[in-house]
């Protein structure tokens, strides 16, 4: 296993578009690093120019301290799994999994001892003899990490290795590919779009947006202190609330509530500034079960449901807000902020999923003010510095 | 009702085509087992194997028949060869004049075959290359490699550029990937290509006879024609049709052999869906 490294790596087409501007990371020996981005963000193309399918337009990719931009993917000793699985469909599930052993002239008897012990970890031993096309996507897949892990490469990358199978079955498979890894301690680079997958599976997550890396910390460092609007947005499920405000008289004033200011926050400098504030769902609670000491650091308000998602475990309501006209500039400039068409003026709120919440139906609810992020509008970054979003 | 009519309907058609195309085949083959070829009629008189007899103790038409297997396979191998490295560069990489290339074959293709005679046989009679195999081999690939081309770069389109990378970060250089990956893959290609040249080269025969003048590399269906049977006098017609059954044999056992084959959809399964 190895460690790498990327030293301001830059890909630039003919065209003069650029897909990965200036990129700097290094993976440890041993760590599961996750590539997390929208679709068209250039974490592909960051993976494959480690693995040596892309070529490098400027800087570096070193594999333990050695230089490889100038290596064919061949030399370079990593394995990976693609996003359709690319199986040999002329070779049987066998001669799959033991093609890299092949290539490198290993003795038959190694050959089916790799084999037979990929097989068996991945629960494969049945199919051996079956071609890819007789077999399920999950099976597929399964296959395509066989090939993987028969020999010992220096660091597995994943290319969005669950996008093209079902929910239930992604969820087991993100299971099995995290005990994988542990197991294994392989070093790996796993590419996704999704941000259950980075948030789960990670150890670090590297956040991409139009190629340039705007955040690589761990999954919690994320979640509770996002360097900019960007990845606020883009970590958590359901996403960040976000609601143009202002701060006057050491409060906060949001469009729906006045909530006291969040620590970390100088009120006497930032007087009569124009901040955005963001909200997760779970800050928000009905007001009637927060004891009246934990009700001051925060500010209650009434509000009437839109839309009520029951989800078992979770239930969700949307809660429009009034914004008058003259503000919705602000929300349309957060909305590009965040890559998104357009934002409304409403508030996803998480509730309790024992409560029978009805459509229509006006309720009390309460925002605790010291989770409550701050950004600045001009530059996206954080005001609160992290502070906020801390769990207490 | 209607659906067996339908039936009985394409049932009759087929064989109406089946009795076209075979009935000029059955009549040779009839005519090679007559014992006297100038009486008429459709079926033997009396039925014999002597022209096939009289046909193989002739070695003017062993030499023939060698040069043609020769000849055709020689031309097959390498024709097929090129044409496969050749259309993987047209299917795989970037190149300046690609299409020029491309089409520059395509119009080799068009080329009435006559109009090259006359040059060539001056050419072969200068270089020395007139009466040998290679005078012959040469022109059945300038001939079959287009074509060849065509039809291979097609197949080697199909294939998910994937299939290579995954190779390739498998640890296989990019020969290793070519043979071991995308060669098997276009297999079904491979053999058409294959047959169609070969069919090519063994059926000729304007160059044939216009590019050979003895035993040491004139191809059988131009023999044929130099075929004059046991005496001079006498007509050879149930000789040469012997003669050109035995010429037909290869290519109808070829056909069975690899029809498989050629129909095959090797690509499938390769991705998702």
């Amino acid at each position: 296993m190895a460690c790498i490294e990327l030293d301001r790596l830059v890909k630039r087409y003919a065209d003069g578009s650029v897909a990965v501007d200036d990129v700097t990371l290094e993976i440890a020996d041993g760590e599961l690093m996750i590539l997390v981005g929208p679709s068209g963000c250039g974490k592909s193309t960051l993976l494959r120019m480690i693995v040596g399918l892309e070529d490098i337009t400027s800087g570096e990719v070193r594999i333990d301290g050695e230089r490889v931009n100038d290596k064919p993917p061949h030399e370079r000793d990593l394995a990976m799994v693609f996003q359709n699985y690319a199986l040999y469909p002329h070779l049987n599930v066998y001669e799959n999994i033991a093609f890299p052993l092949r290539l490198r002239k290993t003795p038959e008897h190694e050959v089916r001892t790799a084999v037979q012990r990929a097989a068996e970890m991945l629960e494969l031993a049945e199919h051996l003899p079956r071609r890819p096309a007789q077999l399920s996507g999950g099976q597929r897949q399964r296959v395509a990490m066989g090939r993987a892990i028969v020999r010992d490469a220096k660091a597995f990358l994943f290319d969005e290795p669950l996008s093209n199978l079902d929910a239930r079955l992604r969820a087991q498979m993100r299971a099995e590919i995290a005990r994988m890894q542990r197991r294994l301690g392989a070093t790996t680079v796993y590419v996704t779009h999704d941000q259950t997958e980075a948030m789960t599976l990670g150890d670090r997550v590297a956040v991409l947006r139009a190629g340039v890396l705007q955040q690589y910390a761990t999954p919690r460092e994320l979640y509770e202190q996002p360097a900019n609007l960007f990845v606020a947005g883009f970590i958590g499920a359901p996403t960040m609330n976000f609601a143009p405000a202002h701060i006057e008289d050491g409060e906060l004033r949001l469009p729906f509530a006045r909530t006291p200011l969040p620590p970390g926050i100088d009120a006497a400098n930032m007087h009569g500034r124009q901040v955005v504030a963001g909200i997760r769902p779970t800050s928000f609670e009905e007001a009637q079960f927060v004891d009246a000491g934990k009700q001051r650091c925060g500010a209650t308000f009434t509000a009437e449901v839109d839309l009520v998602e029951w989800l078992g475990s979770d239930q969700y309501a949307y809660i429009p807000y009034a914004l008058p006209h003259t503000r919705r500039a602000e929300l349309d400039a957060l909305a590009a902020w965040l890559d998104r068409e357009t934002l409304q003026p409403q508030l996803i709120v998480s509730l309790d999923p024992a409560r029978r919440v009805a459509e229509g139906a006006t309720m009390r609810l309460w925002v605790d003010g010291s989770q409550i992020h701050l950004f600045d509008p001009k530059t996206g970054k954080p005001l609160t510095n992290g502070a906020a979003g801390k769990s207490s | 009702m209607s659906r067996a009519r339908a039936r009985i309907g394409w049932t009759l058609a087929g064989l109406a085509v089946v009795v076209y195309t075979l009935f000029p085949l059955v009549w040779i083959l009839m005519l090679s087992l007559k014992v006297d070829a100038v009486t008429p009629g459709f079926l033997p008189h009396d039925w014999t194997l002597g022209n096939y007899a009289t046909v193989f103790d002739s070695g003017f038409f062993l030499s023939a028949l060698r040069n043609s297997i020769g000849v055709s396979l020689i031309a097959t191998l390498l024709s097929v060869a090129l044409a496969t490295a050749a259309a993987y560069a047209v299917a795989r990489l970037r190149f300046i004049g690609k299409r020029l290339v491309l089409w520059t074959a395509l119009v080799i293709v068009m080329f009435p075959t006559i109009s090259l005679i006359p040059p060539l046989f001056d050419m072969w009679r200068v270089i020395g290359l007139y009466d040998t195999w290679a005078g012959l081999i040469i022109p059945y690939m300038s001939f079959t490699l287009p074509l060849s081309i065509w039809t291979l770069a097609a197949f080697f389109r199909e294939i998910p550029w994937e299939m290579e990378q995954a190779a390739q970060v498998d640890g296989a250089t990019p020969w290793q990937a070519f043979r071991r990956v995308i060669v098997p893959l276009a297999s079904p290609g491979i053999f058409t290509a294959t047959i169609l040249t070969f069919f090519f080269a063994w059926n000729d025969f304007v160059f044939g006879i216009s590019l050979t003048a003895s035993d040491a590399a004139r191809p059988a269906p131009a023999a044929l024609a130099f075929f004059t049977g046991e005496s001079f006098f006498e007509q050879p017609a149930a000789q040469i049709a012997a003669a050109s059954i035995v010429v037909t044999i290869p290519v109808v056992v070829l056909v069975l052999l690899f029809q498989r084959r050629i129909v095959a959809g090797l690509t499938s399964g390769a991705v998702k869906g």
